[in-house]
């Protein structure tokens, strides 16, 4: 783990330093960039004038005390901006995750209980055009649908403007806003949230969706399955505690994986929806140089991996008590 | 429910005056459609089995023995069409709206099934899967489900219970695991136990231990046992009464000596007559000549006429029904001129015709 990590920020560091980019640009106004005494003074303030090697050094060393540099742009350090962001995309996330799992684990069981019925095949078009569909389309689509025609969602952005927000306990809006206990914030915050994170867990329910049915249909023709019956259990119950639990050590590798991918992967989501997470933070840092920043996300993003991956190993254990022994 | 089976309770005198069986099957029959094509894997099964009364169920490999079981408790699956007549305790099941069905599954007819490997489910406790067979019938708690379980374990002569109790099916062997599948079947004290090929997939040493499990607990239970195998020395050595299906239908009942005495199907015959015997010396092992046919491509008449060696031109046009023949049943309609039986003489007349193949 150690080891992947130190890796992680090895890659990220390196892979700025063999792009074409002019970091300078970044920080010295282009007016100024003839100046010779005006960029050796960026140079020597930023430490861009040192030899690699000796910068990776520093950017470790400072890294251990936890300080991931300075922002290019916004000139506070990349941390900050990166707890400020973090919350907005893992509060998108999860509940997209809420959106995509329930959905696809739904949608998977009665697709395989019901093959090559009328609901098999609603529930293959849905998963095929969640998970082929882009989502600039999709979500501009919908967005025009609920938002512009019908006027039952409101827009892009995270909360309405003009509303007075709790203060960050956890970051999560809906969370503080309850915590805080302002219905108005919550709701508001509630009803921008739904549809980005719809969006996003459509795209992910279409691959579990297809991965609970393939595997439900397998568990189904299982000896247990039948002696289930034969003691007299509801399908219902058979479906669910004796089927479905038997198909969760795949789709929970599934579901890590998802969650770790949206965490950095919801950019155009967020975009779209002008979502101020860590998508959106990513793309303005790439557009404009801004290494530190570009650094900071990458690492950010190959820790959520990591940890993701992890909870995944443990939860494996709980769903599967064949891993236990071994 | 309750008021019907209050009107007809276990041995009750029915109009005839004859003792209603515990479970009275009439030509059940079982079709399914797949892909616009229709084939019966059952043609016709009839069976009674009284109380306490062991009957073995013989045949081979895709003859229907099973998906007739399967089909009496409802449990085929949703494209079969099932016909005839499965009288349980006077009550008839053919037809029986799924949520009565499943209180009488696992409650007063259970089932146990060929792979004690895959007949447990591998991410619940056993104990917990016996207690779940506890709790759908029962009104107990947890706690007291659980208890019954440790009892149970108990009861199929598994040692230490109580740490079994809380272990996963992949912690078991496999005559252990058929044994917890036994306990949870007779969780709840059924009437009836249908035993599909219960020892099949087991070593030979086990299958003696998991057959004496059953036959003690089918002794002090009271319970009626069907036996499906497809091992004539299983019937031989734990029925009462046998029934051997051919292609989807019963060719032969009679009870057990009967049976492999004097049989009177041509068929059950050539299983006898296939038994390897250690007394004689026989240079190969007799088999019936040909191969079962396929569903959906039964050969016109008796189904058994093309391998038969009594078959004459009648048998290619017309399908004998189960005659019959003094307290026992037979579907040949040489069943009562078949010359006398014996297994030594019916294999070298055979191996002498060369019918054999090497």
């Amino acid at each position: 783990m150690p080891f992947l990590v130190l890796g992680i920020v090895t890659i990220a560091f390196l892979i700025t330093t063999v792009t074409k980019g002019d970091p300078l640009t970044a920080i010295v106004a282009e007016q100024q960039m003839s100046n010779p005494e005006v960029v050796a003074a960026a140079k020597a303030r930023w430490g861009l004038d040192r030899p690699l090697p000796e910068r990776y050094m520093i950017y470790l060393g400072n890294l251990l005390s936890g300080d991931l540099g300075t922002s290019f742009i916004t000139k506070r350090n990349v941390g900050t901006d990166i707890l400020y962001r973090l919350p907005a995309t893992l509060e998108l996330v999860f509940a997209a995750m809420i959106f995509g799992t329930t959905l696809g684990i739904v949608l998977g069981v009665l697709a395989a209980y019901f093959r090559n019925s009328l609901i098999d095949h609603g529930a293959r078009l849905f998963a095929l055009f969640g998970s082929s569909l882009p989502v600039f389309w999709s979500g501009l689509g919908l967005l025009f649908i609920f938002s512009v025609m019908l006027n039952w969602l409101p827009g892009p952005g995270r909360v309405d403007a003009r509303l007075a927000l709790p203060p960050g306990i956890t970051g999560f809006l809906t969370i503080d806003s309850l915590l805080a206990g302002n219905l108005t914030v919550f709701k508001d915050a509630l009803w921008h949230l739904l549809l980005p994170a719809f969006v996003l867990g459509w795209t992910v329910s279409g691959t579990i969706s297809r991965l609970v049915r393939a595997n439900m249909l397998d568990v189904m023709s299982r000896e247990f399955v039948l002696t289930a019956r034969a003691k007299g259990a509801s399908e219902f119950r058979v479906v669910i505690v004796h089927a479905l639990r038997n198909t969760m050590v795949p789709t929970l590798t599934v579901i890590g994986y998802s969650f770790a991918y949206l965490i950095t992967g919801a950019v155009l989501t967020e975009t779209i929806f002008s979502w101020p997470g860590m998508g959106s933070y990513a793309v303005e840092a790439a557009r404009a140089l801004d290494f530190p920043a570009i650094i900071g996300v990458t690492i950010v993003g190959g820790l959520a991996f990591l940890v993701t991956n992890l909870i995944t190993d443990i939860l494996y254990v709980v769903a599967n008590p064949r891993v236990r022994l071994s | 429910m309750s008021a019907q089976i209050s009107s007809a309770p276990p041995g009750a005198v029915d109009k005839t005056g004859e003792r209603e069986p515990l479970l009275s099957i009439r030509g059940l029959r079982v079709g399914f459609r797949r892909a616009g094509n229709q084939f019966e894997a059952v043609r016709g099964i009839d069976l009674n089995v009284a109380k306490g009364e062991v009957v073995g169920i013989v045949g081979e490999s895709g003859s229907g023995k099973s998906v007739g079981m399967l089909a009496a408790l409802g449990l085929t699956s949703k494209n079969a069409v099932v016909t005839g007549s499965v009288r349980f305790n006077g009550d008839e099941l053919v037809g029986k709206p799924a949520r009565e069905m499943r209180k009488i599954r696992g409650a007063r007819i259970a089932m146990i099934f060929q792979d004690p490997l895959s007949s447990l489910n591998p991410v619940m406790t056993v104990g917990a899967q016996i207690a779940e067979a506890v709790r759908l019938h029962q009104r107990v708690t947890r706690k007291q489900a659980m208890a019954r379980a440790v009892e149970l374990l108990h009861l199929v002569a598994i040692p230490q219970p109580e740490r079994r109790v809380n272990q996963y099916p992949h912690e078991f062997s496999g005559g252990m695991r058929q044994r917890a599948v036994i306990a949870m079947a007779v969780a709840n004290d059924p009437d009836l136990l249908i035993a599909d090929e219960p020892t099949t997939a087991l070593d030979v040493t086990v299958q003696a231990q998991i057959l004496s499990v059953l036959r003690s607990l089918q002794e002090r239970l009271g319970l009626g046992l069907v036996l499906i195998t497809h091992d004539l020395g299983v019937v031989a050595g734990h029925a009462d009464r046998v029934a051997v299906v051919y292609s989807g239908r019963v060719v032969e009942q009679a009870s057990v000596s009967e049976l492999f005495a004097d049989p009177r199907h041509p068929y059950t015959r050539g299983l006898i007559a296939s038994i390897p015997n250690l007394e004689e010396s026989r240079e190969r092992l007799f088999s019936i000549d040909g191969s079962p046919p396929a569903l959906g491509r039964l050969p016109g008449g008796c189904a058994f006429h093309p391998r038969c060696i009594h078959a004459e031109a009648r048998c290619g046009i017309e399908d004998p029904p189960l005659h019959d023949i003094g307290g026992r049943f037979s579907a040949c309609h040489f069943a009562t001129t078949l010359p006398p039986f014996h297994s030594a003489t019916l294999a070298a007349a055979s191996l002498d015709k060369g019918s054999v193949a090497p």
